[in-house]
């Protein structure tokens, strides 16, 4: 398995002094979603066999430009050419008969059917009507062979890991005679070894001359894999260039139209006499966790990295009553706790900022008031009655303070972006300040502006003496913003790293369990 | 739907003008269907626009009003009672049975009981025995009705005691005492709906479940008591009915009230998802459902005709309720 920084760089197709005609060429196209500009006049030309990568902030209009290359959305203005043939695609149907295909974000799959069914669908082998599944079978082999990688071919795809089913999505392309694939956001939802394997693959299907449109707002990957970049910024272009002549730095400057002078806020350093807060110890819950302590000071902000899955939601469900362990014991203040679920945990001031906002955290079809006050409501009523009053100037005040932007609190959360919903989800920790905050993934799918203000803000928490726990699979968010490191492996912390032992390599050392750090399995 | 950070703290967000034109369609259409048939009833009918014949409509379906506010707590709960018509017979079986021994009073509030009981049932079933609400009130629809049916022995029971027809058939400041009850219980799920907190949670466990339990919210007990409030709602509504005709009938409800109920929750825009609704949105489908039914008898059109549009408005209800919900890009 290559990693992200010995992958040799692929030749660019411009290189080959072949400028043949591009896979996909856009000129000047547009496109508006009610009262939001997406696209403005952006042109770009895709080189056929690269990985021609589409950068941006969340909102620049990267996923909108790789779903109009896909049929996905039609473009209100400008022209799309494929293989020098104007195109208008009504759907992505249209563009499949081109050879142009994508592998969206949310995976389309029958989780019910096999791997096979799924990735020959729409086109099974019959024989007098019935399906031929040797037929089938053949024809699956054959594509795996040329995908270069394995899939159990009978096992059902619901069965399947996140990574592996995004395969089955690309099997499916490729069985289609794609040539030109969008790949929308492919990682944003693995861990960092399926990463490894996914990017990989991309390089792989280039090399056989598929071209890839990749979209994504990892840089480091973008960096480690594409051949042209494009970048984006509030639905305009603003530059194409070489890969290898791009920095992340340099990526960031264009993506937000100014440099940032730093990515990260200066962390204070936690007083000598701080007291313990939150005391855990040999905390266990079934298979997810074992024998796991630690203790969180006032004004400390304790990270937590491991791979995904290697319990450290755990650990934070367990100590915010949403999970009951089997064994071990928890202090806060000195005093044991046993909260017996997420309100009884809120309660004596443990906050819990959950992982996927939108499954755990939020009610996107209500309010920003209704959601903020839903943990406090208590709070804001008198004899079960909810003061509207109070619970709007309480809110407002809130939001406000967090630099929610929205035109009030009576706004739909559903209609935020994803930074503003996650600080919404702050704002419900914080109206009633807790003693603890636990915070799972706070930058998950934030903009970059979003997520130095999050920085910020969980900096400005520890300074004001709240402990904090901080999980995250970004590593530099962890390094940069803890004081101390938990490393989680298989359900255990493996390694508590302090003030000059914190480095990435010391960390993925421990999160791996190998000296091969970042190098996958 | 997304909008960029750009976007100062004051300014709009972006909906598709598709969608928010479909969404005021759904939040309003109910408003404006309503009063479309009552301009088109005043014109074309004169008896219409009659105190008679407006209270009659309202008498007549103070029930299905009465069953239909509680369902929309329910549904916003993320649950569904189909059970209400059984439950609504039950009632009026037990109230008949025991009036002449226990005495009035005490045998309807019997009935209430049996009504709260059988809705305690459904929701600890539906909650805690992890059965799908539809499933289980399709299942405690059809043995509740049986054990009304064991109880009359199939026959109806007359209630010879005079005190029960008083509740179904007295008036006060000129309104029947029906008309006052349903006022006060739509009223009332109204109030407990948009004010409090328990309407509140009932929006957040319909909205996510998980969320709401992480933000400290019993969603088995919001989503209980939201069943049990819709079988004593179920029991009043028949404890009305038996006492207007001094009759208890194990399958006076059955399932069409149950439906016709369920009609006024979905013509209000009430979502079957679960988390949306609203409780004076309901009470207009269901006297959108009343003033249909009342506008068939008065131009004289065949009542075989009622059943057919009631269902296309169904479906049209329902439908600009979809496409709301997904033209937004």
């Amino acid at each position: 398995m290559r990693t992200l920084t010995t992958s040799p760089r692929a030749r660019h197709a411009a290189e080959e002094g072949a400028p043949s005609g591009a896979a996909v060429a856009l000129e000047n196209v547009g496109k508006t979603f009610g009262a939001v500009r997406a696209l403005h006049q952006v042109s770009v030309r895709v080189e056929p066999g690269t990985i021609h990568a589409l950068v941006g902030e969340n909102g620049a209009g990267k996923s909108t430009l790789g779903k109009i290359i896909a049929g996905v959305h039609a473009p209100d203005a400008g022209q799309v050419i494929v293989d020098g043939r104007r195109r208008r695609y009504g759907s992505p149907h249209d563009a499949l008969r081109d050879g142009v295909t994508i592998v969206a974000q949310e995976l389309a799959l029958m989780p019910r059917r096999s791997v096979a069914e799924n990735v020959v669908l729409g086109d099974f082998p019959s024989r007098l009507g019935c399906l031929d599944r040797h037929a089938l079978r053949r024809r699956y082999d054959a594509l795996v062979e040329q995908a270069g990688f394995v899939l159990p071919a009978d096992a059902l795809v619901g069965d399947l890991r996140l990574a592996d089913q995004q395969k089955v999505e690309i099997l499916r392309a490729l069985a289609r005679g794609a040539r030109l694939i969008v790949m929308d956001e492919p990682t944003a939802a693995l861990a960092q070894e399926e990463t490894e394997q996914l990017l990989a693959i991309v390089r792989a299907l280039r090399d056989q001359g598929t071209t890839i449109v990749y979209v994504s707002h990892f840089l480091t990957e973008v960096l480690a894999v594409a051949d042209t970049v494009t970048v984006l910024r509030d639905g305009r272009l603003i530059a194409t260039a070489p890969a290898r002549e791009e920095t992340e730095a340099g990526l960031i400057a264009k993506m937000i139209g100014r440099s940032l002078d730093a990515a990260f806020p200066p962390r204070p350093a936690v007083p000598d006499k701080a007291p313990a807060v939150l005391r855990v110890r040999g905390l266990s819950a079934g298979n997810a966790i074992h024998d796991v302590s630690f203790e969180v000071r006032a004004g400390e902000v304790l990270g937590f990295a491991g791979l995904v899955g290697s319990g450290r939601s755990e650990v934070a469900l367990a100590i915010s009553g949403a999970l009951r362990p089997e064994a071990g014991s928890v202090e806060l203040d000195g005093r044991p706790i046993a909260p017996r679920s997420p309100g009884g945990a809120t309660r004596l001031g443990i906050a819990l900022l959950p992982e996927s906002r939108k499954t755990q955290g939020l009610i996107l079809g209500r309010s920003i008031a209704e959601n903020v006050a839903l943990p406090h409501l208590r709070h804001v009523s008198r004899f079960g009655v909810v003061s509207r009053r109070r619970e709007r100037r309480v809110t407002s005040e809130v939001a406000t303070r967090l630099d929610v932007r929205a035109p009030s609190v009576a706004t739909p959360v559903g209609a935020l972006s994803g930074g503003n919903q996650q600080k919404v989800l702050f704002a419900k920790a914080l109206l009633r300040p807790p003693r603890v905050l636990i915070a799972d993934e706070p930058t998950r799918g934030v903009d970059i502006a979003a997520k130095r203000a999050i920085y910020d803000l969980i900096v400005g928490l520890a300074r004001d003496g709240m402990a904090v726990v901080l999980i995250s699979s970004e590593l530099e968010e962890v390094l940069a913003l803890a004081h101390r490191v938990c490393v989680m492996r298989a359900g255990r912390i493996v390694s508590t790293l302090d003030g000059g032992d914190v480095s990435e390599q010391a960390v993925m050392v421990a999160a791996f369990g190998s000296d091969e750090a970042g190098g996958g399995r | 739907m997304s909008v960029p950070d750009t976007a100062t703290p004051i300014a709009a967000a972006g909906r598709s003008r598709t969608s928010l034109r479909l969404a005021a369609l759904r939040d309003y259409g109910i408003v404006a269907s309503f009063l479309a048939l009552l301009l088109v009833l005043s014109v074309s009918s004169d008896a219409f626009l009659t105190t008679t014949n407006l209270l009659n409509i309202l008498d007549q379906w103070s029930p299905t009003l009465i069953m239909a506010a509680s369902s929309t707590i329910v549904f916003v709960a993320g649950g569904f009672d189909l059970s209400i018509g059984s439950i609504f017979g039950l009632a009026g079986v037990i109230a008949a049975l025991l009036a002449d021994k226990v005495g009035v009073v005490p045998a309807m509030l019997l009935g209430l009981g049996a009504g709260a009981t059988c809705g305690l049932i459904n929701g600890l079933l539906a909650t805690y025995g992890r059965i799908n609400p539809f499933i289980t009130t399709l299942a405690t629809m059809m043995m509740i009705l049986g054990i009304g049916f064991v109880l009359t022995g199939g026959n109806l029971i007359s209630v010879t005691e005079p005190g029960f027809t008083e509740l179904g058939t007295g008036s006060f400041l000129g309104l029947d005492y029906t008309i006052w009850v349903a006022a006060l219980f739509v009223g009332g799920c109204g109030f407990l709906l948009s004010r409090t907190l328990y309407g509140r949670y009932a929006f957040a466990v319909g909205g996510n479940p998980e969320a709401a339990w992480l933000s400290g919210v019993r969603v088995n007990r919001v989503r209980v008591i939201a069943f049990v409030l819709s079988g004593t709602s179920a029991a009043l509504a028949g404890l009305l009915a038996a006492s207007r005709v001094s009759t208890g009938q194990a399958d006076a409800g059955g399932l069409n009230l149950a439906l016709d109920a369920v009609t006024g929750v979905v013509l209000g825009g009430v979502s079957i998802a679960g988390g949306e609704g609203a409780i004076w949105r309901t009470g207009l489908g269901v006297l959108l459902l009343a003033l249909i039914g009342n506008g068939f008898n008065l131009l004289g059109i065949d009542a075989t005709y009622q059943r057919i549009v009631q269902g296309a408005i169904i479906l049209a209800a329902v439908g600009v309720d979809a496409w709301a919900r997904t033209a937004r890009p």
